[in-house]
């Protein structure tokens, strides 16, 4: 690991200023991804700015009748909430489904929005990777691909985005909600906040250098149905190959999202019109201009059957 | 010469006053307090320094492993403030005024916590490499459930959760074992959770 001063905040402000002062600076909150990619020099920051004691850990009513949740609530916390699991439960799901219990009882709400891609090129410094190292060139192409991206990837990348509470989230309509290096207050929708590859991989988040998120928002809850279903390769500590949150409606209306099939947690709002004629029309829709290797085709097919399966479940 | 004065030198030779590089090199370093197994430990630590090295370097306490040392085994597990975690994923110096509790806290030979005496009868390991860790995980699920945090396997999220044979599995996903004592790591945590096996 490279060495690294480090600071603890005294106050959001104070973080989102010392962050942009510091083009080499980092949050560190949970750490439970950003240690484990410094250990390995795949992020290398020269500063640390300790963020735990800001407080950020409180699960609030808002004033409009939705929930917001402190940026540094752990995930534990958020999964266990009385509210999350009566009002949101897909969110409740989505984040047990997701790491093991030590690591959910470190890592933090923002932290798990920001978190890098498990694409296994991108983990290994002795291979060419754009989100690593921008112009290198991505090995995961003409690669070893199971695990990656089959819709919204570019000839520069075709990771995913690894994780499940934010297929949950998108589901949810939620909204980021940060301070800027200046100390004006931004809330950014969770569509927009993370970004696909393009022609910038190593850019995932639409924030800015130093920009803080201090909370995320959920609306007021939509009733229906609420299901996270998560496939991968072990029953349980593994990333997801396919995973589906839904809301659905006693009418067979809703939403859906599908996890680890591209750079940012997948949803398509017109597709969601499919929803009444069933998994198929809905999939088609939602993965229509997907462009999936030999080795990650299975994903196309695997998504319409673990939605059939959501969709079975709703009716029961 | 040492080479602190080296750099000093070399920084008055570029026009860089020295105290700044003095200090650059002080900030490499953190004072951090806190409590491990009852007793306050205070420290000065290179701000690299994982809880896991803190523990094991510095305080020898050597009981917490380390296997893969990036959160994936699970030997690591120590219980931080009530709540078990993987030390070697977090800095020391994150730790300021927190009570930390290794596999040495929760017992010791001839005062052994109920769950280490349970791994012990019910032959809960092999090489007992990941036992450490797979304790003080085990303590800290059994509290967990007690907590009513839902997990994977819990199939209603509005009941209490409750200890059963699945949900203990599920929430063990995070501590590995290549010996593959799962089997009586199991029945060791049911007869403490006082279930039948």
């Amino acid at each position: 690991m490279r060495a690294f001063s480090y600071e603890r905040a005294s106050s959001v402000e104070a973080a989102a200023r010392a962050a942009a002062q510091n083009r080499e600076a980092k949050f560190i909150a949970g750490g439970t991804n950003l240690l484990d990619l410094m250990k390995l020099e795949i992020e290398k920051p020269s500063h640390l700015i300790d963020v735990n004691g800001l407080g950020l850990d409180k699960i609030e009513k808002a004033r409009d009748g939705g929930l917001r949740i402190g940026a540094l609530v752990r995930n534990t916390d958020l999964a266990a909430d009385q509210t999350v699991r009566r009002d949101y439960g897909l969110l409740s799901r989505a984040l047990v489904a997701g790491a093991s219990g030590q690591l959910r009882n470190k890592a933090t709400t923002a932290g798990n929005l920001l978190q890098r891609t498990r694409c296994p090129y991108f983990y290994d410094p002795n291979q060419p990777c754009n989100k690593r190292d921008p112009g290198s060139g991505c090995s995961a192409i003409g690669g070893i691909t199971r695990q990656l991206g089959v819709i919204g990837g570019s000839e520069a990348c075709i990771a995913t985005h690894p994780s499940d509470m934010a297929v949950a989230m998108r589901v949810l309509d939620a909204v980021v909600e940060t301070v800027k290096s200046n100390g004006e207050k931004r809330f950014i929708p969770i569509a927009d906040f993370h970004r696909l590859p393009g022609d910038t991989p190593h850019l995932e988040t639409t924030l800015e250098r130093g920009e803080f998120i201090t909370s995320v928002t959920l609306p007021p809850p939509i009733g229906g149905k609420h299901i996270y279903r998560k496939v991968r390769d072990r029953a349980s500590y593994a990333f997801a190959l396919v995973s589906i949150a839904a809301v659905i409606q006693p009418d067979g209306s809703g939403r859906v999202a599908v996890g680890g099939v591209a750079h940012k947690p997948w949803r398509v709002e017109t597709a969601e019109a499919e929803l009444n004629k069933g998994a198929r029309a809905t999939a088609a829709a939602l993965l229509a201009d997907a462009r999936p290797t030999e080795q990650n085709k299975f994903k196309i097919g695997l998504t319409e059957r673990t939605l059939g399966a959501v969709l079975s479940e709703a009716r029961e | 010469m040492s080479s602190a004065a080296t750099v000093a030198i070399a920084g008055a030779a570029t026009g860089v006053c020295a105290a700044d590089i003095r200090r650059e090199i002080v900030e490499e370093q953190t004072k951090v307090v806190f409590e491990v197994n009852g007793e306050t430990k205070h420290l000065t630590l290179d701000n690299r320094t994982t809880l896991l090295d803190a523990l094991r370097e510095h305080l020898h306490l050597t009981g917490t492993k380390k296997g893969c040392d990036h959160g994936q085994c699970g030997a690591c597990t120590v219980i931080v403030n009530g709540r078990r975690i993987n030390s070697c994923l977090t800095l020391a110096v994150m730790h300021e005024g927190e009570k930390i509790t290794t596999i040495e806290g929760l017992g010791r030979p001839g005062n052994l916590h109920p769950m280490q005496a349970a791994f012990v009868k019910h032959d809960g390991f092999q090489c007992g490499y990941c036992t450490p860790g797979q304790i003080c995980s085990s303590v800290a699920v059994l509290q967990e459930i007690d907590a009513d945090i839902p997990s994977h396997v819990t199939e209603n999220l509005i009941a209490q959760a409750t200890v059963t044979s699945a949900e203990i599995r599920e929430r063990m996903s995070g501590n590995i074992c290549r010996c593959g004592a799962y089997s009586n790591i199991l029945d060791a945590i049911k007869e403490v959770a006082g279930v039948p096996a």
